[in-house]
């Protein structure tokens, strides 16, 4: 899809380059914190965490220096909306850190940009010049005296668990991209100990849009709690895969209807991490307070084999544990090791439940998100595909009944 | 490794180290920069590093082990990575990976004899809407088949 | 490594995310009160909920977390519930800032651990009874407190890794690893040595040397602090029991043992006993009861020690001052930790001058048992097996350095860990603390105090003052009851001096000098003092002690397990006891010192005899890992 074919409500409009910025630097600190909290911007990686209420504790911290860090390590697997941001709208992005980097008194920001987007540093840093060029970085930027900021593009290497934003902050400080204890938070002692915002591509590409038509603008779409749009990654098998701009509260069937998926046996929503549905559930919202998602929706039709689906997704994390905690690095070894135990057909239900139980423990006892999600997809296949899994021949799954 | 290979390595390094400077989150883009001029870092060249940001040497192996795109053994002089995550996968990524594992007479893992191509799998790269896809050193192919990641592979030298 | 900035670092991950406690705990907000399993406490703002659970007799268990070192957050055994968050929390890396409710019982929390601990079983290979680490392992006794009978998620039939056994100290067995990177944080945080870190990532993780090469062939100072705080078998030293048994079966060797003062001091812990009383004379009827042929005792060398390292000192200063020789190194450095002194050759090569050439007690004794000893007695130094007893793993790579066999012979042939030796006493039946007290064999049976407390960090240095200050002016050191408590505590780098007035004739030029001194131990402090040195600000300091092991020998490698800081502080303090007891409390007063320098060692210290067989040479090894 051309930039130009796509249509949506907020991100993608029609956007002044510049506008939001010389609009910013004219509000106080507190104005742009309340329209942001009247826009109920959550954080667009999947977590949901209020931005307003990161922005003003990272304003409130007492500290010589702050970071703003844009999180650019899209890894989650069906997530692609971020690329399209940054090639397509750049202006929406570095425009947002500059407005964070305003409000919170920060002078300097990171975008941590996966190692596979590589191929994308050089217009990025073409883009950043530019704007330095026209003042919406650097020295007094827009005209206002004493607000300076500027923006370094750093290049991660293959990890993604760097998504996890305190193992990135690890990662830019040079080390294994192992997460943090917590807390403290990002918020209090980020990067080298300093007050950091981490925030996602897409929440910072909306900040630009809400100071220049303002939070209550912004929450004409959405649900109630789910205000504004969100960024969806479709992949899998339908028609039309690619990135679409929908309210919250859409459902499975109007997305899957929008994309010209048939014959639709699940739905993944929101990546390896996410949970996978069955049709009995396409009827439920797309929102934080429903099916929540950092954007990734992937497609099953009929055909496919969810016990390979699923051995695909633990192969995942068995490779992206950072490995420092036990209950995710041995755990989700455990469970492909189970995964494998269904595709031959030697596993026995006791086992399988005890997995499940070991599933709920990672959940809850893991150290960072990763290990916290890694098990979703497998409690949910198992739960939702049950039937197909464990009582049914076909799909290369040996019948053990 | 021979004497002025190492002092033109040493020389690098020190070049680097003045760039992006000599403290901890330099690590990083100077294993990056290393790493994409000769596809691994060195023993020697880890040393180096490690000694120019006064940490350990074992530091330094740490980090690169940690990444995926870091290698601390020498590779071919281009790294193909096929994405091997679900929505390649349905995409038809196996038959791509069978044709070129055939094409180069290697599997993955493996370098082909005359170093010409270090073929490896990677996890999403984000094209999930445009897979199967694979990145050849810093450039990515998208809709791919077997004919055409042949092709692009028999053009890179 | 180089010296750009002094800020060796741990990965900030395993930092300890503290939040500094308030100094003073009487000021409002400096406490807070919290809720543990319905009852209320009040402890300090920032205290972690493991502290306030352990302080206030609240058992949670724990792994990864040690008291020597960073918090890590990784093993997730001490997970608990706090009121109000979905996940359960790391309760040793959380500090309580604000009023919470903890759980740490709970139904959820009892099942995650009994899960942690069965998938640690599921990837640690071994069975516990042919573990060197059975009955005293972290996780056996988690395994058996939480009831994990049955391997739920299995058990490694077979290893993974090969057991690396290159180094003459320290052996790695990973297969037993799991992976609490206490190890980690011990090399880089608390020696800043670097030899071990995590590599590769998710299920492949693993500790490992730089590009896995064995521990022998990298930068290891085989201090044995990883093994001391391995909760498992993973770390081992190289136990040579079985050859030392053999030598004692065998009728036509000579066994002789020497036993420094920190195994005497801990000892008991490995019998059950509570840390802090030395069990020096029951061990001598337990040597003899296992079968040595003879019982030394260490402290007569470190006598010897302080006689040849205190007269090398003052010929330092007098070549320095009076014959102005600019190519004579002050300060002097101490030499008797071997630790420290391969530290030196890896790390400040450059600086081996300032070392003290004089050999550690252990070496030294090897030597003249090999000779003046079986001159004396008339045994045949062929057949003569020493055998030396101390709280140390890197004394192993020490008797096998290729210059120690002045004597002719190999001048040590066993350096035996406390750990070791409290084995071999139970293999022969011997419960230590009930064995009836039997003094040492002659004629390397009686020492001074000072040879003594060579096991606490500063006791090289407070020994080595009583004999210079005295041999300098004629007089005792000026301390009540001989204790230099400038040289005492934990402090981790300790500066003073002693002013020398009133010296005698031959001492004329030390007239009105203060002597400094510095002391330290940890080798994270030995790289401070070096960089110091570097910097030029200890060019006025004359002598530096400096020990590898956190507390000095009391906290060897070697020693039992577990060890803390409260446990060291007992050992010292047993070692200080012990030593007030003695009659005898000056190295230059020991007559049997005075003896074999005329017998044996005719032409004085650091004369040409004791040039040949009590001092050494060093080797300049760098850091570079070939």
């Amino acid at each position: 899809m051309e930039k130009a074919k796509r249509n949506g409500l907020v991100l993608f409009t029609d956007y002044q380059q510049g506008s939001a910025v010389k609009k910013a630097v004219t509000l106080t600190r507190d104005d742009i914190l309340f329209e942001l909290r009247e826009a109920k911007l959550k954080g667009r990686g999947g977590a949901g965490f209020p931005t307003s209420t990161k922005w003003m504790l990272t304003a409130a911290a007492i500290a010589d220096k702050k970071y703003i860090v844009c999180n650019a390590d899209e890894g989650e697997p069906g997530t692609f909306k971020d690329r399209v941001l940054l090639l397509e709208y750049p202006e929406l992005v570095f425009e947002g850190m500059v407005i964070a980097g305003y409000t919170i008194g920060a002078e300097y920001g990171f975008v941590y940009l996966r190692g596979e987007y590589n191929y994308m540093l050089k217009s990025l840093n073409d883009y950043l010049a530019m704007m330095r060029k026209e003042n919406l970085l650097g020295k007094d930027i827009a005209g206002k005296k004493g607000f300076n900021f500027d923006i370094e593009i750093k290049l991660g290497a293959g990890a993604y668990v760097c998504g996890e934003e305190t193992a990135l902050i690890e990662s830019l400080e040079g080390n294994r991209g192992e997460p943090r204890n917590r807390p403290p938070y990002p918020v209090n002692r980020g990067y080298l100990g300093y007050p950091t915002i981490v925030n996602n591509v897409e929440t910072l590409a909306s900040v630009p849009h809400i100071i220049n038509k303002g939070g209550e603008w912004y929450c004409t779409n959405g649900t109630d709690k789910s205000t504004g749009s969100k960024l969806f990654s479709v992949s899998g098998d339908c028609e039309k895969p690619g990135v679409y701009e929908l309210p919250w509260g859409t459902t499975i069937n109007e997305l899957l209807d929008l994309v010209g998926a048939k014959d639709t046996k699940a739905v993944q929503v929101g990546g390896a991490s996410g949970v996978c549905l069955n049709q009995e559930q396409f009827g439920r919202k797309l929102a934080y307070e429903d099916a929540g998602t950092g954007g990734s929706i992937m497609i099953f039709n009929s055909k496919r084999s969810m016990i390979k689906v699923l051995k695909n997704f633990m192969e995942f994390f068995v490779e992206e544990s950072c490995g420092q905690c036990t209950p995710c690095r041995i755990g989700n070894r455990k469970l492909l090791e189970g995964v494998e135990m269904i595709e031959k057909g030697t596993f026995t239900f006791g086992y399988i439940n005890s997995l499940k139980e070991l599933a709920k423990t990672m959940q809850i006892a893991s150290k960072c998100g990763l290990g916290q999600s890694s098990p979703n997809s497998f409690l949910s296949i198992l739960e939702n595909f049950d039937d197909e899994i464990f009582h049914s021949k076909g799909n290369g799954v040996s019948h053990v009944n | 490794m021979l004497v002025y290979e190492k002092n033109s390595l040493a020389e690098e390094i020190e070049e680097l180290v003045k760039t992006y400077g000599n403290e901890r989150p330099s690590l990083l883009p100077i294993l990056e920069a290393i790493q994409s001029k000769y596809n691994y870092i060195s023993d020697f060249a880890q040393q180096e590093i490690a000694q120019h940001l006064a940490i350990h040497p074992v530091e330094v192996y740490s980090v690169i082990s940690f990444y995926s795109f870091l290698h601390a053994e020498p590779k071919g002089r281009n790294i193909v990575r096929l994405c091997q995550t679900i929505s390649c996968d349905l995409a038809g990524k196996s038959k791509v990976a069978e044709a070129i594992q055939k094409e180069l007479g290697i599997r993955f893992g493996e370098t082909t004899r005359d170093r010409r191509i270090t073929l490896e799998y990677t996890n999403c790269l984000g094209m999930c809407d445009c897979g199967p896809a694979m990145i050849v050193n810093d450039a990515v192919y998208t809709h791919l088949d077997p004919q055409r990641a042949i092709k692009i592979l028999s053009e890179i030298k | 490594m180089s010296t750009n900035n002094n800020n060796h670092r741990a990965p900030v991950s395993q930092k300890p995310l503290k939040v500094p406690k308030p100094q003073d705990t009487t000021t409002i907000g400096s406490m807070i009160s919290i809720e543990i399993n319905e009852k209320k406490f009040s402890v300090p703002f920032g205290t972690t909920i493991l502290e306030a659970c352990r302080d206030n007799q609240i058992y949670v268990p724990s792994l990864c977390h040690h008291e020597d070192l960073c918090i890590a957050g990784v093993c997730r055994i001490c997970v608990v519930e706090v009121e109000g968050m979905k996940t359960l929390q790391a309760s040793c890396a959380f500090p309580i800032t604000q009023q919470i409710k903890v759980k740490t019982t709970s139904e959820r929390v009892r099942r995650a651990r009994r899960h942690i601990i069965d998938l640690m079983l599921s990837e640690h290979y071994g069975e516990c009874y042919s573990c060197v680490r059975n009955k005293n392992c972290e996780l056996q006794n988690l395994a058996g407190e939480y009831g994990v009978d049955g391997f739920t998620f299995g058990h490694p039939e077979k290893p993974v890794f090969e057991i690396d056994r290159s180094s003459y100290s320290v052996m790695r067995d990973m297969n037993k690893c799991v992976l609490c990177r206490r190890c980690v944080r011990t090399c880089i945080d608390i020696q800043e040595v670097g030899v071990l870190e995590a590599v590769e990532r998710g299920d492949k993780t693993k500790i490992s040397t730089f590009f896995d090469r064995p521990l022998n062939d990298v930068i290891c100072i085989n201090c044995g602090q990883c093994i001391n705080r391995c909760p498992t078998g993973a770390l081992f030293t190289n136990d040579p029991s079985d050859e030392i048994w053999a030598a004692i079966d065998d009728p036509k060797k000579h066994v002789v043992i020497q036993t420094a003062p920190s195994p005497r001091a801990a000892i008991g812990e490995e019998f059950g006993m509570p840390a802090g009383k030395s069990y020096t004379r029951e061990l001598n009827t337990a040597l003899r009861r296992i079968g040595f042929d003879k019982v030394f005792d260490t402290n007569y060398s470190a006598d010897l020690t302080i006689m040849e390292e205190g007269t090398e000192l003052l010929l330092r200063l007098k070549k320095k001052l009076v014959d102005k020789d600019d190519s004579v190194k002050l300060p002097q450095f101490t030499s008797c930790s071997p630790g420290w002194v391969k530290f030196i050759e890896h790390f400040y090569p450059e600086y081996l001058d300032y070392l003290s050439t004089a050999k550690s007690p252990q070496q030294m004794f090897g030597a003249i048992t090999k000779t003046f000893y079986a001159q004396e007695s008339g045994v045949n130094p062929e057949d003569i097996v020493t055998v030396a007893v101390m709280p140390c793993s890197a004394k192993k790579f020490e008797c096998n350095r290729p210059e120690m066999t002045d004597s002719g012979f190999k001048d040590v042939d066993y350096g035996l860990t406390t750990r070791e030796l409290a084995k071999m006493i139970k293999e022969a039946g011997l419960h230590l603390p009930e064995l009836p007290k039997s003094d040492f064999d002659d004629p390397f049976g009686e020492a001074s105090g000072a040879g003594l407390i060579f096991g606490a960090t500063g006791g090289v240095m407070e020994a080595a003052l009583r004999t210079a200050y005295e041999l300098v002016t004629g007089r005792e050191v000026p301390f009540e009851n001989l204790r230099i408590e400038a040289c005492r505590g934990f402090e981790g780098i300790k500066q003073a001096s002693v002013k020398l007035e009133n010296v005698k004739t031959e001492w004329k030029f030390l007239e009105g000098v203060d002597f400094k001194f510095v002391v330290a131990h940890g080798t994270a402090n030995a790289r401070k003092v070096m960089e110091m040195l570097k910097a030029g600000e200890l060019n006025d300091v004359h002598f530096i002690e400096i020990m590898a092991c956190p507390g000095g020998c009391i906290g060897g490698g070697g020693q039992p397990i577990p060890t803390s800081p409260e446990i060291r502080k007992l050992r010292a303090k047993a070692i200080y006891e012990e030593e007030e007891s003695l009659p005898i409390r000056k190295s230059h007063e020991n007559p049997h010192i005075a003896y074999i320098y005329e017998k044996f060692l005719t032409d004085g210290p650091c004369g040409h005899i004791s040039h040949k067989l009590l001092h050494t040479h060093y080797t300049k090894r760098g850091d570079f890992i070939v």
